[in-house]
């Protein structure tokens, strides 16, 4: 049966079983790559999207149960239009291998949605699902500062 | 923009210069001044390719795969820095396989020689010997060779290419060369005439590729700078395209399950459950394990458990406690190399304080975090495959035996990798791709591991030991006689990847022990290789990722003996026998004000190895915050001669430091029953945004040869961390993961 989805502001009708999680969804079927796997049991955050503006770990979250909008990393912003917090990313330089990166940006915008002055600790808090295999660490952490900056600013 | 692919198609690889609409340059061997007997003859240059100019601009055709550490912005830089054109300008593609692409410096690392103590002469031996890798096709991506790699060869490249433009340029206007000059991508007359690249680029495929000069490193604009990476944006976007992000047209969706007693056979499997599952197209027997086809890759990966198969025993004992007690056996074999052997180790004077220990690590998993995978499109006569790898002349090779296909029938494209760490220079994605595809004629399928997959069956770091014993008079190491025992990784990874069995002494598996640039008066290190079919390979800095930690720890432990401060004893050797080296440590000294006492509840550890011919030092802090013990600081040295790109460089030293961090703290593989008992994050932890310590990182530029910048990050932050919660408690780890040991925050 079709289950129907708003994802990035467009309406979809997908037809899979119930239990796909939503991240399965959005790449095999929808064909939104940006969004990754990583563990499929919540323990990296690469596949962390959002619904109604709540970071959540896509590969925890069956079709059926989705309860709200879906925006992914490519509803973010686009190579001619990012948005702020991913000029932020491009300015610190942030990715190395960048597989990790769409699952952070994700997680840091809802930071920032919530928390607009974040602190180290806050950052600690908010990011420390979100696996980085590369390091990249102390640089996610000086772009979400920047990007709290800019959003000030703008 | 054009496709490696489409320029294929144009005749580029062939053999031609002349493309429709465009042309390639390639770069010269040039001559050593040693002669060199290898030398290539002529049109050679033209079968080497690395630029390629059409109507839509430049492209480098890089033949090193990019999995995060920047080497496709570095070699559009070395590029754009003689072809004047402005980096942002710079398209790179992935090369695809092609004898050209050899990797010079990785042969060059064969060499039995310690690395810093090279000579001109041997080091451009090595160089010359690099021709060999071209014979035995070895275009690979590791041992941190892409910049001493193409640091000459890219220059030369955009030289060549802006030369024969001019030349071009010069034919067509009537005005010599010499009065020509290029910038922003064109070729510019003395009247002010403009003529873009692009125009020229059919008259210049005509014209022989014309040798040049480099330009005086002065005058360098992108080299030695930080430059944005050229693939920033579409890694801040969502669309980088890795290999489990290829999508094609009625593209399905597979699921592996390989036996978890690695290198056992399958005795059978029932999958009447599985074939009535959801989405299941096909169920392929893979010999040693099976594969499920469907639309999803969750469907997939769901009825591929959903099948229930009798596995075939391990070829090795099956528990950790078995493996090690083979490992440590190795130690009454005959050594099987003696890389350094100084002075006496068996004579020491008697006022002499004698000290011992034996180390233990364990095997290690890469856990890239994009998991394994290969797409391949199969059509009876030919096999395209798309995949993330370290080594598409293997990969090529290798599918193409597997599809009884000439290896001209096979196309390998490298996408990006989300992660390599020497995880994909190996082969076996690609091959149980190919026999997916075979089963599936004409209908491209996507081959993509579950975490768990990909977590219990990889070419593991190798377990290792090492017993040392040394000796100690007036404040300073005497005597050090190191032995070091495990799996040649060496040995296994390069049967698998040329076919051919590779004998003789191994260095790599002593790397990082006996190559240490310390004045010791009697130093000894022995390699044994233990016989055992554990799936070995390359992990992220290979030999000295153990070495590094033994040897290291073991300095530690004699300057504590000789009741020195341990950063002194390490310099009081040091300092005659390899300048850049002491320079890190006292760089490492200054920055972190170390003055060898610390407050109660704070530990600070030295750790230094040199390695890929990059000396590093780094001083870590922890602290005990209520018991539980946290990494706070780091500080890192690093000295690789030139920084091509110093931002890179720090993010490659911090990186290759975490790397390093997560195994020390957490990271361990056990086997129980044959079979790895970790399987996905949970078990194998890392370090996070909370756990990663601050840092600052200095880069020297004193090295007389370019090192590497990738590997040698990762060598000294287990020993640095081990000798920092030995200040702060006491304690002695002499096994890892420290977690066994430690209270670590988590
Ligand atoms: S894939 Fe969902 S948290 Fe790792
Ligand atoms: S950038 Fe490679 S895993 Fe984060």
């Amino acid at each position: 049966m079709a289950t129907s989805l708003r994802i990035n502001g467009t309406a979809h009708n997908v037809e899979l079983p119930e239990d796909v999680p939503l991240l399965w969804v959005l790449r095999d079927e929808i064909g939104l790559t940006g969004t990754k796997f990583g563990c499929g049991v919540a323990a990296c955050g690469a596949c962390t999207v959002h619904i109604d503006g709540e970071a959540v770990r896509s590969c925890q979250v069956a079709l059926g149960d989705v309860w709200g909008d879906v925006t992914t990393i490519e509803g973010v912003g686009t190579p001619d239009a990012m948005a702020t917090i991913q000029r932020a990313w491009v300015e610190e330089q942030v990715a190395q291998c960048g597989y990790c990166q769409s699952g952070q940006i994700m997680q840091a915008a809802a930071l920032l949605a919530e928390n607009p002055d974040p602190t180290d600790a806050d950052i600690n808090d908010a990011m420390q699902g979100n696996l980085c295999r590369c390091g990249t660490y102390p640089r996610i952490r000086a772009a979400v500062k920047s990007a709290a900056r800019m959003m000030k600013e703008a | 923009m054009a496709s490696v692919g489409k320029i294929l198609r144009r005749t580029f690889l062939i053999g031609s210069t002349a493309i429709v609409g465009g042309v390639a340059f390639g770069a010269y061997m040039v001559s050593r001044p040693a002669a060199n007997p290898l030398q290539p003859g002529d049109g050679e240059a033209a079968l080497n390719p690395f630029v390629f100019i059409d109507q839509e601009g430049v492209t480098l055709i890089a033949p090193r795969a990019e999995m995060g550490q920047g080497v496709h912005t570095t070699w559009a830089a070395l590029i754009a820095e003689e072809l004047d054109v402005a980096l942002e300008d710079v398209r790179v593609l992935h090369g695809p396989p092609a004898k050209a692409y050899y990797n010079t410096a990785m042969i060059g690392e064969v060499l039995p020689n310690k690395g810093y103590d090279i000579s001109d002469f041997q080091h451009n031996l090595g160089e010359l010997l690099g021709v060999v890798g071209k014979v035995v096709n070895l275009q690979v991506t590791g041992g941190s060779t892409s910049m001493r790699d193409g640091f000459v060869r890219m220059r030369e490249a955009g030289a060549s290419a802006r030369e024969t433009l001019k030349e071009a340029a010069a034919q067509q206007l009537g005005v010599p060369r010499d009065q020509l000059r290029t910038d922003a991508g064109k070729v510019i007359a003395p009247d002010g005439t403009e003529l873009s690249y692009s125009a020229l680029a059919p008259a210049a495929a005509g014209i022989d590729p014309i040798e040049a000069r480099l330009r005086d490193p002065a005058q360098w604009r992108y080299l030695g700078q930080t430059v944005p990476r050229i693939d920033i944006v579409a890694k801040s976007t969502g669309t980088a395209e890795f290999g489990v992000d290829v999508r094609l047209p009625g593209m399905k969706f597979a699921s592996v399950r390989i036996n978890p007693r690695l290198g056992g056979v399958m005795n059978g499997f029932d999958d009447s459950a599985a074939r009535n599952m959801p989405g299941v197209e096909q169920i392929v027997d893979l010999g040693n394990g099976v594969a499920v086809v469907a639309t999803n890759s969750w469907l997939a990966a769901q009825a591929a458990n959903a099948i229930e198969i009798d596995w075939g025993a391990a070829p090795y004992p099956p528990e950790t406690d078995g493996l090690f007690a083979e490992i440590a056996k190795a130690f009454d074999t005959r050594a099987n190399s003696t890389m350094r052997d100084d002075g006496d180790v068996s004579t020491i004077p008697s006022s002499a304080t004698r000290i011992e220990a034996e180390y233990k690590l364990p095997y290690l998993a890469h856990a890239t975090m994009e998991p394994m995978n290969a797409t391949a499109l199969y059509t009876g006569t030919a096999l395209e495959i798309w995949c993330g790898n370290q080594s598409p002349t293997f990969q090529q090779s290798t599918c193409a035996s597997i599809a009884g296909l000439e290896t001209e029938d096979v196309m390998v494209h490298t996408t990006l990798m989300g992660g390599g760490f020497g995880r994909r220079s190996e082969l076996d994605f690609a091959g149980y791709a190919t026999q997916v595809a075979m089963a599936m004629q004409g209908t491209p399928v996507q081959v993509a591991w579950t975490r768990e997959e990909d977590m219990t069956h990889d070419f593991y770091r190798p377990g290792a030991m090492a017993r040392f014993t040394g000796a100690v008079d007036g404040g300073q190491a005497v005597m050090l006689d190191g032995q070091i025992a495990s799996q040649s990784c060496a040995q296994q990874a390069m049967g698998r990847l040329t076919g051919m069995q590779m004998g003789g002494p191994d260095k790599v598996l002593v790397e990082g022990a006996f190559n240490q640039p310390y004045a010791i008066p009697n130093y000894r290190i022995r390699g044994h290789i233990a016989e055992l079919d554990v799936p070995v390979g390359f992990w992220r800095a290979v030999g000295n990722s153990h070495n590094g930690f033994f040897f290291d720890t073991f300095m530690d432990e004699m300057a504590y003996a000789a009741g020195a401060d341990p950063l002194e004893f390490r310099l009081a050797l040091m300092r005659s026998e390899h300048a850049p080296s002491a320079g890190c440590l006292e760089a490492v000294r200054e920055m972190s004000g170390w003055t060898g006492q610390t407050p109660d509840g704070v530990g600070r550890g030295v750790g230094f190895t040199y390695s890929f011919g990059t000396p590093v030092a780094q001083v870590i802090e922890v602290v005990d915050e209520d018991g539980t013990i946290r990494v706070n600081k780091a500080w890192i040295a690093c000295d690789m001669g030139i920084a091509l790109d110093p931002g890179n460089v720090r993010a490659q030293m911090f990186g290759g430091m975490i790397y390093g961090l997560s195994a020390a703290c957490y990271e361990e593989i056990t086997f129980a029953d044959g079979a790895v008992e970790q399987l996905n994050f949970p078990d194998y932890e890392a370090m996070r945004m909370h756990t990663a310590p601050e840092v600052e990182v200095r880069i020297l530029e004193t090295n007389t040869h370019m090192g590497g910048a990738g590997e040698p990050g990762t060598p000294p932050a287990a020993p640095a961390l081990g000798n920092a919660l030995f200040d702060l408690t006491g304690i002695r780890a002499r096994e890892l993961p420290f977690s066994k040991t430690f209270d670590l925050l988590i």
